[in-house]
C-alpha cells in the first residue's frame, strides 16, 4: 500500500473495493491516471460525450492547500460547457483591479475589466480543491444520467508498459495489486508524473533559482479584493517581491520571494511565516495560517504530449512559473482539446493522427506560456546586474510615465491560446475581425436570450450569422449542429457583429467541439464544409 | 536599415556637454540608472522595434 503524501481537503473518490481488483484484467477505451483539476474535467468531457473512462488516483480527493488560485475567463467557460462554471463563479471571489507597488510607492494600477457581453468575468480566485470538487460534483451528475465515468480512489499505478495497441498497469490499492488493460493512457498526473519517470521521458526546461513562500491567511481584514504586487517590499524581511489577493471564505493569498539559499525548514516555522507575514499586515490585524508552503520552479515541457498510447496533459506535460497564472488554466485548455479527438479516434469517426494534433496544439500553447512566464520571471528575478538596473529603471519610470507602465511585468495574465497555422486549420475566407480568426476560440457575447457560448455545446458546429447555411447534419458519422443567428434579432448589444462580421455582413462559421474556429466564410456550400471538417478532424492531412 | 547613422544631431559639442552634466557628482550606481532610463525613455520614443533591434546590432558591434 502507498503511503498518503497530502492530506485530502475534500474526499471526491474514497477507496471502494471492485469486483474488477478479483477478475481476469479488464480493458478500457481510456484510463486517466491522476484525479486532479485535469484529469477529471478530461473524464467529465469525455462521459458526457458517452466514452467510457476510468480515473485512478493514488488519493481519495483534492489535496489540501489553496495551491492554484487563479482561474481565467476562457477556463471558466470550458468549465461551464461541462456543467460546472456557474458553481466556481459563485463561489469564486471576482476581482480586476491590480496595484503595482516598488517599495512604499505605488508604481500604478490596471483594470482587468473585461469589455462588456461576456457571461464569465475575466478572472477568479478560487482555491483549487474547491475547483477540483465542482468538476467531481458534476462528474456525478453526469454518472447519474448514464454518463460511464468510473473513479477509483487509493488506486496507485507502479507498473506500465505499452503494448501495440494497448497498454498494460499494474495497479496498487489497500486490498492488494490487480492489473489494468487500457487502449489510451492519459496521464494527467502532475509535474513529478510518476508516468513519465516509468516511460523514461525527459522533461527539460529552464531552472529558476528561487524560493516563494506562500502563506494563506484567515483574517477578516479590510483590504479591497485586488492583487497587489510589490517589487522590493518596504516590509522586513518581505524578500525580493510580495504579493497579496483574496480568495474565498476570507482567505488571503501571500507570497514572499525569499531568493536561492535559504533553510527551507526554518522559513516553513510559524514563528518566522508569522514575523514575515506581522510585519506586511501590521500588528494588530488578528489571522491564522491556513496553509504554508515554499516552492521553486521550472519553466519546461515534453517534447511530444502524445507516445503512440499515452497522452500527456497538465503540468506532467508541461510546467510554467505561477506569476500568470499559466499552470491550471493551460491544463484545462489540454483537457478541452483532447476530449473531443479521443472520442473521435475511439468512436472510430477519426485517424489517430488527429491526436498528434493535439500534442502539437497544445505544445503549441505551452511555448507561449512558457515564453510569457520566463519572461515574468526574468523580470521579477534580474539574472544579472544590468538587469535590476533596467528593472528598477522601468519600476522607477512607471511611477509617473505612462509608457514605462506596459514594461512592467509581475506576470503576463492567462489569455486563450490561438492555433494560428496548426494543421487541423480550414479556410479563412472572411475579411471578418482578427479575434475570432480561424484557430482562435470562440469570443463569447450576449444574445437575446442568454449567451452564444451557452448555445454552443460540445460538438461541431455551423454557426450562420444572416446567412441561411447549407443542410449538413452530418460528415461521415460526426454530427453538426447548426447555429442561426440574425443580427437583427439575436444581437440586442451588436456584440456578435462586432466579434463575428467586423465591416463585413454575413459569415459561416465552422466551429469545433473545443469551440476553436475551424474554418470561416462569406458563403460555403456543403462540400466546402464537409472538406474543412474532414481537415479539422485529420482525416486530411 | 530605417536607422539613421549619418550625424543628425545639431550643436553636437553642446549635446555632448549635456549628457556629461547630467552625470556629473553620481556614483556609478546613480549613472547605470540614469543611463537606462534614459535608454527607456528614447527607444519609446523611437517606437519601431525594426530600428531598435538596429540600433542594438550596430551597438554590440559597432
Amino acid at each position: 500500500m502507498t503511503e498518503p503524501r497530502y492530506d485530502i481537503a475534500f474526499k471526491l473518490y474514497p477507496y471502494k473495493q471492485v469486483a474488477a481488483q478479483s477478475t481476469a484484467p479488464q480493458r478500457h477505451p481510456v484510463v486517466i491516471v491522476g484525479g486532479g483539476p485535469i484529469g477529471l474535467a478530461t473524464a467529465l468531457d469525455l462521459g458526457r460525450k458517452g466514452t467510457p473512462v476510468l480515473v485512478l488516483d493514488d488519493h481519495e480527493g483534492a489535496g489540501q492547500g489553496s495551491r492554484a488560485i487563479c482561474f481565467a475567463k476562457r477556463t471558466l467557460e470550458i468549465a461551464d460547457r461541462l456543467g460546472a462554471g456557474q458553481a466556481m463563479v459563485d463561489k469564486g471571489v471576482v476581482w480586476n483591479v491590480g496595484k503595482v507597488f516598488h517599495g512604499d510607492d505605488k508604481v500604478f494600477e490596471f483594470n482587468l475589466q473585461p469589455e462588456e457581453g461576456h457571461k464569465f468575468p475575466a478572472f477568479i480566485n478560487l482555491q483549487q480543491p474547491y475547483f477540483e470538487k465542482y468538476i467531481a460534483d458534476e462528474i456525478r451528475v453526469a454518472q447519474s444520467q448514464g454518463a460511464p465515468i468510473e473513479l477509483r480512489g487509493k488506486n496507485t499505478v507502479t507498473k506500465m508498459c505499452q503494448k501495440d495497441d494497448h497498454v498494460v498497469l499494474d495497479v496498487d490499492t489497500p486490498d492488494g495489486p490487480y492489473k489494468i488493460l487500457a487502449d489510451w493512457l492519459v496521464a494527467c498526473d502532475g509535474a513529478r508524473s510518476p508516468i513519465r519517470k516509468m516511460m523514461g521521458l525527459s522533461f527539460d526546461g529552464r531552472v529558476f533559482e528561487d524560493n516563494f513562500l506562500i502563506a494563506d491567511v484567515k483574517m477578516t481584514a479590510a483590504f479591497p479584493t485586488e492583487r497587489w504586487f510589490w517589487f522590493e517590499p518596504p516590509f522586513k524581511n518581505s524578500g525580493a517581491s510580495a504579493l497579496l489577493h483574496k480568495q474565498p471564505d476570507d482567505i488571503w493569498r501571500i507570497d514572499f520571494q525569499l531568493g536561492w539559499d535559504i533553510d527551507r525548514a526554518h522559513e516553513l516555522q510559524d514563528e518566522n511565516v508569522r514575523a514575515r507575514v506581522d510585519a506586511m499586515l501590521g500588528e494588530d490585524i488578528d489571522y491564522e495560517l491556513e496553509w504554508t508552503s515554499i516552492y521553486t520552479f521550472q519553466c519546461r515541457r515534453m517534447k511530444d504530449f502524445r507516445h503512440d498510447r499515452v497522452l500527456f496533459a497538465g503540468d506532467s506535460a508541461h510546467q510554467v512559473s505561477p506569476f500568470g497564472a499559466r499552470g491550471a488554466n493551460s491544463g484545462v485548455q489540454d483537457a478541452d482539446n483532447l476530449a473531443w479527438k479521443l472520442d473521435l479516434v475511439i468512436k472510430g469517426l477519426a485517424p489517430d493522427a488527429l491526436l498528434d494534433t493535439y500534442s502539437r496544439e497544445r505544445a503549441h500553447g505551452a511555448d507561449e506560456n512558457i515564453l510569457n512566464s520566463s519572461r515574468a520571471t526574468d523580470f521579477l528575478t534580474p539574472k544579472s546586474d544590468m538587469s535590476k538596473v533596467f528593472r528598477n529603471a522601468v519600476l522607477t519610470l512607471a511611477k509617473s510615465h505612462e509608457f514605462a507602465r506596459p514594461l512592467v511585468n509581475s506576470g503576463r495574465l492567462s489569455v486563450p491560446c490561438v492555433y494560428d497555422g496548426m494543421p487541423l486549420n480550414g479556410p479563412d475566407e472572411l475579411a471578418g475581425p482578427a479575434r475570432t480568426r480561424v484557430g482562435a476560440p470562440c469570443v463569447d457575447a450576449p444574445m437575446a436570450e442568454g449567451f452564444l457560448l451557452d448555445k454552443l455545446g460540445g460538438s461541431f458546429t455551423l454557426l450562420a450569422i444572416n446567412t441561411q447555411p447549407p443542410s449538413l447534419e452530418e460528415v461521415g458519422g460526426i454530427a453538426i449542429q447548426t447555429l442561426r443567428i440574425s443580427t437583427k434579432e439575436d444581437d440586442p448589444t451588436g456584440a456578435v457583429k462586432d466579434r463575428y462580421l467586423g465591416y463585413t455582413t454575413q459569415a459561416i462559421y465552422l466551429l469545433r467541439p473545443d469551440q476553436h474556429v475551424a474554418a470561416r466564410w462569406t458563403t460555403a456550400n456543403a462540400q466546402q464544409i464537409a472538406t474543412a471538417l474532414r481537415i479539422a478532424t485529420a482525416q486530411e492531412l | 536599415m530605417s536607422l539613421n547613422l549619418d550625424p543628425n544631431i545639431t550643436d553636437p559639442d553642446g549635446f555632448y556637454d549635456e549628457l556629461l552634466d547630467a552625470h556629473q557628482d553620481l556614483s556609478k550606481a546613480d549613472s547605470d540608472a540614469l543611463n537606462a532610463r534614459l535608454i527607456l525613455i528614447l527607444a519609446n520614443h523611437i517606437g519601431d522595434r525594426e530600428t531598435l533591434r538596429d540600433a542594438l546590432r550596430v551597438a554590440k558591434a559597432p
